[in-house]
């Protein structure tokens, strides 16, 4: 019982060490629900430019965490989405978008994978065609015929 | 149908070809969108005396240089020889913007004994403690350097530090043809 309790104590003790860590993560205050779910929702679309495939909430670079109090202060200045990305790619080009907008510069990112889609949907089913008709045209009645008497003659030569 | 057994071999060079320039690409490199249009402003207090402010628009009718700079970045004592020859040798008034600096609460202990130690070329130091200023010209990572031309307008970004033949090829020939413009 005394060990157990020990154990329980020594386990529990962890729980005291989550705190410490948590003091790390930058915590912001925001009026409304709304003006957080916004700025959740930002840092995950806008991209760290120093650490270049992770975006503001998962970075750790020391730019990420300007980027983000930035967003933080547009967005209690009751900036909208359309403020924040505008200062960002104002400083930083379409760059820092995960979701580019659609353009003539990147109409090949957008338009791109559906195109290959239909392009690789439509030579697959062209081989597929392909195939069925091979398979069905095998055998003509020639053939049969001559398959039967060759059958016939080996059977009799068993005998 | 002669034709047809090379198309497995064409698609191969196109994808080898396209991988080819992808690795020719330099990621790092984002185009900088500051290229074609006005200088952004800032106004901040001189490293060697706070009470003063340096602007950007202190530098109107002048082709200048902004270099972004701090004591703890190893790249920029690396392009600090060559940043100093360009500077002397064309007589071009450099503003260095000294980004988020060790100790810059009480105005740059750290860039001071960079400077003294390494010699300063800069028309003057701006001190951008909290790194918003380097926000504003859109910092990726120091050294940056920009050409502005007489009508602040940015005309070039150089990434990273920069190298003689960068400087050679690129820096002086873009100055010169700058100067020659009317403000």
């Amino acid at each position: 019982m005394k060990r157990f309790v020990t154990t329980f104590l020594f386990t529990l003790s962890f729980l005291l060490l989550v705190p410490a860590q948590a003091v790390k993560i930058a915590f912001h205050d925001f009026k409304t629900p709304a003006q957080e779910q916004l700025y959740l929702q930002l840092i995950a679309e806008l991209r760290c430019v120093k650490c270049q495939n992770q975006n503001l909430a998962e970075s750790n670079a020391e730019l990420a965490k300007d980027m983000r109090d930035k967003t933080y202060e547009l967005i209690l200045k009751g900036g909208t989405r359309d403020d924040v990305v505008k200062y960002m790619t104002d400083r930083y080009g379409d760059f820092v978008l995960y979701k580019p907008p659609f353009k003539k510069n990147t109409l090949l990112l957008w338009v791109g994978p559906p195109v290959f889609l239909f392009i690789s949907l439509f030579l697959l089913f062209r081989l597929i065609k392909g195939q069925k008709k091979e398979l069905t045209e095998t055998l003509s009645s020639d053939d049969r015929e001559s398959m039967r008497s060759l059958l016939k003659t080996s059977s009799s030569d068993n005998k | 149908m002669k034709v047809k057994f090379l198309i497995p071999l064409a698609a191969f060079m196109a994808l080898v070809g396209l991988m080819y320039f992808g690795l020719s690409n330099d990621p790092k490199l984002i185009p900088s969108p500051f290229v074609g249009k006005p200088a952004p402003q800032f106004s901040l207090p001189r490293l060697n005396n706070p009470d003063e402010t340096i602007s950007v628009s202190d530098m109107k009718g002048e082709v200048w240089i902004l270099n972004l700079w701090a004591s703890w970045c190893v790249s920029c004592r690396a392009e600090h020889a060559v940043l100093s020859k360009l500077i002397a040798e064309e007589k071009i008034p450099t503003i260095g913007l000294n980004y988020k600096d060790y100790g810059t609460e009480d105005y740059g202990d750290d860039a001071k004994k960079w400077l003294a130690t390494l010699g300063n070329p800069y028309y003057a130091v701006a001190v951008d403690t909290k790194g918003m200023a380097g926000i504003d010209w859109g910092v990726v990572g120091v050294p940056e350097t920009f050409v502005m031309d007489k009508k602040g307008i940015v005309r070039y970004k150089f990434t990273g530090p920069v190298y003689q033949k960068a400087v050679d090829e690129t820096l002086i020939p873009l100055i010169k043809k700058l100067r020659k413009e009317s403000p």
